[in-house]
């Protein structure tokens, strides 16, 4: 292996991976870690739930502990990188230090689409992305009693859980007729719709918001129709934009993300991406994805590593998904976009328990899981090995799933 | 304090020392460990922490619950003394502990 020392832009769920797997994999060289907030990579998916409702601190949350990165002579050094030099492979830090690198690794994620109304500065409106987010919003929260969530995604309401948790009164607004709409079935927004009304949140649908009102911080949010819902307190959460701008100022190709092979190779040779900054085509669903979840991070990194280290190893395991809601743990397999048939194993009208299977022509393509830990693993495994279980036997509560998993036509192992 | 032992798949060993407290799943990402990943940083909630209790051990550890059961069942590699990592806290009474990997995580 030859001792270079590979640079790493983002201190994230890739870059923690990255660092084991590149020692894993073999590479003898340096390695820098470059992020730019204070702390080692730390779990983000927590900062909505555990962090928000103030169950635990960044410090609990570190991916690897600091021990770790000091053993595998891993160097951390908290800057931002300013500028990509591809021909003299350097990166300018806004500390105004270069650094040369032999192999470059972007993992500099996304961050929170900006809310482009009057008002969306006012203090008291946040965004949640880091840990400095959910700081902010713990201040606000000293001495806030009423919160509007814009955006009824999955940060908006696992957001609106937390403040319910913790007492706050809630109101969540959606432009989307339904919640969750861009991700799941009308069947799954129903059952969130419900639950999230049972627990006492003011949702609305279907509504604009044309103003965040306050003078000094926010006091309420008017919507397109006039209403002023009083708050003070605003989380957005209206989806995430791709960090691609140092690479497109390096001129590697970008297209809602940075584009990326099945090795997670830009088209620099010595250039790589990973995470929720990169685009790469899957083999599974046959199109260019760009993905915003922890199993992406990490087998895209897990790819990114092995590369660099000389193996041969595609982007290739099944992603999946967690949203943490009141007593809800909701675990998704694979993607459902484009599916065309949708079957139910228990009912999500009435409990807190149900799997919802996504079908695209006949074949299994991904599973909404509520409380269903089996479900998901089963879903996991299925879609996984190209399985097509027998739709009216899935949706039998009778049937155990262990049955459907020895499918003919699959050969074993 | 402690030593606990992982076998990868391939027979490799890893010996590491633990703290009271600490998950195995803790421990072995934090000591680059290969072959458990904790993509969920330890809420039972994604099944790559699979690791099998060796014979010896498996009264001192105890049986899985009911929820690790409903994750690791599904596996092709599900042993009788199968456990997620992130659900066993290492502790004085699991010193010398050995625990081996399955091929893959799920």
């Amino acid at each position: 292996m030859d001792a270079g020392r590979v640079v790493i832009v983002g201190a994230s769920h890739a870059s923690a991976q990255l660092c084991a797997g590149l020692r894993q994999g073999g590479w003898a060289g340096e390695i820098l870690l470059i992020g730019d907030e204070p702390s080692l990579p730390y779990q983000r998916p927590p900062l909505s739930k555990a962090l928000l409702a103030g169950e635990a601190t960044v410090a609990d949350l570190l991916i690897r502990k600091p021990e770790f990165y000091e053993k595998e002579r891993v160097v951390f050094r908290q800057a931002r990188v300013t500028l990509i030099d591809r021909e003299a492979a350097t990166v300018d830090l806004d500390d105004g230090e270069t650094v040369g690198y032999d192999r470059l690794v972007l993992c500099t994620g996304a961050r929170p689409r900006p809310l482009d109304i009057p008002g969306a500065d006012l203090a008291g409106v946040h965004c949640l992305r880091d840990a400095a987010d959910t700081d902010a919003i713990q201040r606000t929260l000293a001495t806030a009693r009423r919160a509007v969530v814009i955006g009824a995604g999955y940060i908006g309401l696992e957001a609106a859980a937390s403040l319910r948790k913790l007492g706050v009164d809630v109101t969540v607004l959606e432009a989307a007729d339904r919640v969750l709409q861009r991700v799941t079935a009308p069947a799954i927004s129903a059952f969130y719709d419900r639950v999230h009304r049972e627990e006492g949140v003011d949702l609305r649908v279907g509504v604009g918001v044309a103003a965040i009102e306050g003078d000094a911080a926010v006091t309420g949010v008017r919507l397109a129709d006039g209403e002023l819902v009083a708050a003070d307190l605003v989380i957005v959460g209206v989806g995430v934009v791709p960090n691609v701008e140092l690479a497109q100022d390096a001129g590697l190709a970008v297209d809602n993300g940075i584009l990326v092979d099945a090795h997670g190779r830009t088209d620099d040779p010595a250039v790589f991406a990973a995470g929720d900054c990169a685009s790469y085509f899957d083999a599974r669903y046959d199109r260019r994805l760009r993905l915003e979840c922890v199993s992406n991070a990490v087998e895209q990194a897990k790819t990114v590593a092995a590369t660099i280290c000389g193996k041969d190893k595609t982007i290739s395991a099944l992603p999946w998904f967690w949203s943490d809601q009141y007593d809800l743990k909701l675990q998704i397999a694979g993607l459902s976009t484009g599916y065309d048939e949708i079957v139910l194993r228990g009912d999500p009208r009435t409990g807190r328990s149900f799997a919802c299977f996504y079908f695209a022509e006949g074949r299994l393509v991904a599973a909404d899981c509520v409380n269903r830990a089996q479900e998901f693993m089963f879903s996991k495994r299925a879609i996984g090995e190209g399985l097509s279980p027998d739709r009216a036997l899935l949706a039998d509560p009778e049937t155990p799933l262990v049955s459907l998993l020895r499918a003919p036509s699959v050969s074993a192992g | 304090m402690g030593t606990i032992t992982f076998t990868e798949y391939d027979g490799t060993s890893h010996e590491v020392e633990f703290a009271d407290g600490e998950s195995l799943m803790e421990l072995a990402t934090s000591n680059g460990v290969p072959g458990i990943d904790g993509d969920c940083g330890g809420e039972a909630s994604c099944g790559t922490c699979h690791v099998i209790v060796d014979d010896a051990w498996i009264a001192a550890t105890g049986p899985r619950s009911d929820e690790e059961s409903q994750m690791i069942e599904m596996s092709p590699e599900c042993a009788p003394n199968s456990r997620l990592a992130c659900q066993l806290k290492a502790c004085a009474g699991l010193d010398g502990l050995k625990v081996r990997l399955p091929e893959f995580q799920m």
